[in-house]
């Protein structure tokens, strides 16, 4: 019996497959879900609108969409990849064209129904490719480098597309989120250390050049990572959004204000507090009990799918199972890090909380993805 | 894709090996995550949390109310009337343009006024109300309100700001409040915030000044949230201010009204005293000005009137003024020679017109002598010569320590702005300040008055009443402040003998009560209240003219100091009139009047009190004064 014909027979099917869902993931994204119309409530005022009620909306369209790509067999999602890929790449060119052209935001499309970030989508459609890649490559040759070239330039050109917009933040999910994939793909250590060693080398690089000849970065830039550093030396200017944010997360102290109490949020204190900062909202409003019981329903997604991926058989599945949950994790990290003030302010929204469109959406479909690989993994005897 | 079966369990087992090493590393971070979390919510909660009640809590200061002043019977000098003023909030303006315009058609804005006003709203935040007109009176406010509609983003609002209902009466005495100025700030080490109160008010001169801190109180604080952009959220909390202790004077506010109105328009200076607490009952200074003038801001025309008057309205001449006492010092001459024992009352001196010594001779004012003169009649027809030679005999030191005894060339400690010492000259004086020795020609013109001799009205009063009594009365101003009695201070008994006393205030009786005495047409006829007292001309420049004929800045300076009732003195009364000439003619029967009114608890004297052949003329000048009627409104301010 081939490896694809008894997977195919062993998979459920029909309307039966809504069994097979991994269920405690969806109760667990409803619940992160919930806790993002909560704060969209509160930073509203104690108001459904504007943020709270079409961010529901959302949620309910991209629920119906996990379902949907949940239904359809992961080998037609493993079979569109490239040309998902592709997409994706063509319309962050189209974005780079049309922003030119002024239609106001450069980040977005607009697709009629709905306005989309290509970048977000980006993020979902190059771990697809990158699981793809490994799955037809022989596992022998992953760590060759030519074979490790490859997923390189893939990696490589959407980033030098987003960094153009520019959107720093997207540019760290994708360098990251696909080194995880190769990572748990088997590419070799050394890899990793070389690139993690240059990098440190640059920035050490980059730290000593300042004020001599051959300075490596503009004043200004030097001037944005002293802010980081040490955002009190700039409070009103370019330091205020971390130093407020900082406000307003140690301030909620054990149990927070109460909900709608925190005044930093309520004053205007925050800035983007429905967006980027609303991580520092529900820890002024809930304090560490809350902010901590976010970070543990994070986690548990986190540890569902990777032992999803580690129960599952196909490489693909597991692969793409595991670059989503790394892509995930990266979103709510970075976004965490830069509130509490242990990275710089990159614009990258807390998963399913901050209010937006395109990253709900985008998130919900890509944990379509970790569905479908969940119900059609293969059965039975390996 | 196919894949051989090892090749898939490799596989499986590489990914699951990875697998779990990157979700360790995930986790591992998490942790990191929730590390910091912890640490700053917990370990430094507080810290954050204090930062976070920086961030949205502003303390505003609420200006206390200035205490009050009040005269001896508790009528009201100075108070906080109520200040209307209209203020603007640009956001709720609309065309802030036609807004101002229409404004204006309402109420008197400056054109200056109304640029400046304009400029501060344009810097401003939208949402800040600023201040577009000030101390306007109900009925701009009215119209103001009534044409609300018309004026979107316009509110009266309502303030205090101090105001003398007495108006110019008090305006020496009390002084006047005006706004903190750079000036101000800078003088002060520490100043308290309050004084960064927007248009809060301090005392500039005078009592206002000088009783400052009794005055101001302690202001409050509201706590107000506000929001990142500076808006007023809402009031957290409030706590009044303390209010300024109110204080309570010794003048009689109908006796100073009475004396400043008969004083009238001269260049003068009266002060009234209680002879047994001290109790200044009046202090006059003229010509006055109307102290509101400058709490509002005084214009600079107005200002220059001021400043430009050679009658120097500003200046508190009962005080601040110095004048030779010319011969009300003569007195003192008299103390000093008899308890030197150089003299006695009985013996009689030969005054031929002048006396001569060494080449120069100093003239008596009567150029044909006084004849033979005892002490009473020396006072009696203030005889120059008589005392030149008391002078020879004593010297300057008894004299001048004579004169401190009485109050002459000390400085009263009242709460005054720039209270004068005065002059009681020495030897080591002359030497100091002049670098010359002291010649007996300077004690015989020390001795009438003249010369080096400097005193203020303030001191003559003094003098006068420590005559009366014999005690070392000190001048009393505030009666009380915040309820509590302020002490009646004395030096004490003078140590002068009685009968010595006695016999110089026989002669001051000569001088009113008795034929020939200088001012026997001041005099007294009611029994109880005769007057006690002694004339003096100070001469202004040294040549002897007619005083009708010279220039008024040139004239000789008029002087009375006198006490009563005769026989049980109960007031003491010191009157100068700059330039008016002769003391007897021109102070004498001003001091008279003032007198009379004080016996008279402030009202108007009496005309039997009055020698019969005076009442019809006193009769008419009364009814020409400018006297306020009890609850009557202001009388219009003397002209300067």
């Amino acid at each position: 019996m081939s490896y694809l014909e008894y997977r195919v027979q062993s998979v459920p099917k029909g309307l039966g497959k809504v069994l097979y869902l991994n269920w405690a993931l969806i109760v667990l994204l409803t619940a992160v879900a919930s806790t993002g119309f909560l704060m969209l409530y509160s930073v509203a005022g104690g108001s459904f609108r504007p943020w709270a009620e079409p961010q529901m909306e959302r949620f309910a369209m991209g629920m119906t969409a996990m379902f949907i790509v949940g239904m359809v067999p992961i080998f037609f999602w493993r079979n569109v990849a490239a040309l998902a890929y592709a997409i994706s790449i063509a319309l962050l060119v189209g974005v780079e064209l049309f922003g030119t052209t002024g239609m106001g935001a450069t980040r977005w499309i607009d697709l009629g129904f709905v306005r989309l970030q290509p970048s977000e989508l980006t993020k979902i459609t190059l771990v697809m490719l990158l699981a793809a890649y490994y799955d037809w490559l022989d596992i022998n040759k992953v760590s060759r480098p030519l074979w490790v070239l490859v997923p390189l330039v893939l990696v490589l050109i959407p980033t030098a597309l987003v960094l153009k917009q520019p959107d720093l933040g997207t540019a760290i999910l994708l360098v990251s989120g696909s080194g995880i994939v190769m990572f748990a793909a088997g590419v070799h250590w050394a890899y990793f250390a070389a690139v993690i060693a240059s990098g440190v080398g640059l920035v050490t690089a980059v730290l000593q050049s300042r004020g001599t000849p051959w300075q490596l970065l503009k004043d200004y830039q030097y001037r944005r990572i002293d802010t980081f550093l040490d955002p009190d030396k700039d409070p009103l200017g370019a330091g205020y959004h971390i130093t407020q944010s900082k406000i307003a997360l140690g301030s909620g102290g054990w149990t927070g204000r109460g909900f709608m109490q925190g005044t930093q949020s309520r004053l205007n204190f925050l800035p983007e507090k429905h967006t980027d900062f609303i991580f520092t909202t529900l820890a002024e409003e809930f304090g560490f009990v809350g902010g901590l019981s976010l970070l543990a329903l994070y986690a548990l997604i986190i540890v569902f799918c990777i032992s999803s991926a580690m129960q599952n058989k196909d490489r693909f599945s597991a692969l793409l199972t595991i670059g989503i949950a790394a892509t995930f994790f990266l979103y709510f990290a970075v976004n965490m890090s830069m509130v509490m003030g242990l990275a710089p302010v990159v614009g990258v929204p807390l998963p399913l909380v901050s209010y937006g469109g395109s990253a709900m959406l985008v998130l919900l479909a890509a944990f379509g993805l970790v569905q479908s690989a969940h119900v059609h993994r293969p059965r039975g005897r390996a | 894709m196919r894949r051989p079966p090892r090749d898939t369990e490799e596989s499986a087992r590489r990914i699951t090996r990875r697998s779990l090493l990157a979700g360790a590393g995930m986790l591992g971070f998490m942790a990191v995550l929730g590390g910091r979390m912890r640490h700053m919510q917990v370990d430094q909660a507080d810290a954050f949390r204090l930062l976070a009640e920086e961030n949205r809590i502003n303390i505003r200061l609420l200006p206390p109310a200035r205490g009050l002043i009040f005269d001896r019977s508790g009528t009201l000098i100075a108070g906080n009337a109520q200040n209307y003023r209209v203020v603007v909030v640009r956001e709720d303006a609309g065309e802030i343009e036609e807004t101002m315009a229409r404004l204006r058609a309402l109420v008197p804005i400056s054109d200056e006024n109304s640029e400046r006003a304009m400029k501060e709203i344009m810097r401003r935040s939208p949402f800040v109300p600023v201040t577009v007109a000030d101390q306007l009176d109900w009925a701009d406010v009215s119209e103001v309100a009534v044409n609300a509609p018309a004026l979107p983003g316009v509110t009266p609002e309502v303030g205090l700001t101090r105001h003398y209902p007495l108006g110019s009466d008090f305006a020496h005495i009390v002084g006047y409040v005006g706004p903190v100025s750079d000036y101000d700030l800078s003088k002060i080490e520490d100043p308290e915030p309050v004084l960064q109160i927007p248009g809060f008010q301090i005392g500039k001169v005078g009592l206002e000044a000088k009783l400052e801190d009794d005055l101001r109180g302690e202001a409050g604080t509201k706590r107000i949230e506000v929001n990142a952009g500076g808006r007023v959220m809402r009031e957290l909390s409030r706590q009044d201010g303390i209010a300024g202790r109110d204080v309570q004077l010794t003048i009689d506010h109908r006796l100073q009204n009475f004396t400043q109105a008969r004083l009238g328009a001269e260049s003068a200076a009266s002060v009234v005293m209680d002879v047994r607490t001290g109790d200044l009952l009046a202090m006059a200074s003229a010509p006055s000005f109307d102290p509101n003038k400058f709490v509002r801001g005084i214009s600079v025309a107005d200002y220059a009137m001021l400043t430009e008057n050679d009658h120097r309205p500003l200046a508190n001449k009962t005080v601040q003024g110095l004048y030779p006492p010319g011969s009300t010092f003569k007195m003192v001459t008299a103390l000093a020679a008899i308890e030197a024992g150089v003299v006695t009352a009985g013996e009689t001196i030969y005054c031929p017109g002048y006396k001569e010594l060494g080449q120069r001779r100093f003239h008596c004012w009567k150029r044909g002598g006084h004849g033979w003169t005892d002490l009473h009649n020396s006072l009696k027809g203030s005889c120059d010569v008589y005392y030149y030679e008391l002078a020879e005999r004593v010297g300057i030191e008894k004299i001048s320590a004579m004169a401190r005894k009485l109050g002459i060339g000390v400085r009263h400690d009242l709460p005054m702005s720039a209270v004068a010492e005065g002059i009681a000259p020495t030897k080591q004086y002359k030497r100091e300040r002049h670098g010359q020795e002291w010649l007996v020609g300077d004690s015989l013109n020390a001795s009438i008055g003249q010369g080096y001799v400097l005193a203020s009205p303030l001191q003559l009063a003094v003098m006068a009443a420590r005559l009366a009594t014999g005690e070392g009365i000190k001048p009393r101003l505030v009666k009380s402040v915040n309820g509590v009695e302020q002490p009646v201070e004395t030096d004490g008994p003078l140590g002068l003998g009685p009968t010595t006393l006695q016999q110089v205030r026989s002669g001051m009786y000569g001088v009113m009560n008795e034929r020939g005495g200088t001012a026997y047409g001041s005099r007294i006829v009611a029994d109880d209240m005769q007057l006690c007292g002694k004339t003096g001309t100070s001469q202004v420049r040294s040549v002897v003219v007619r005083n009708a004929d010279v220039p008024w800045e040139e004239r000789d300076h008029a002087l009375f100091v006198c006490f009563a009732p005769a026989d049980n003195p109960r007031i003491a009364v010191s009157v100068i009139v700059e330039h008016g000439g002769g003391g007897s003619a021109v102070a004498a029967p001003v001091a008279r009047d003032i007198m009379l009114s004080a016996l008279h608890d402030g009202g108007i004297p009496p005309l039997d009190a009055y020698p019969s052949s005076q009442r019809r003329q006193q009769e008419d000048l009364f009814s020409s004064l400018l006297i306020r009627r009890p609850g009557g409104a202001t009388p219009p301010s003397e002209k300067a």
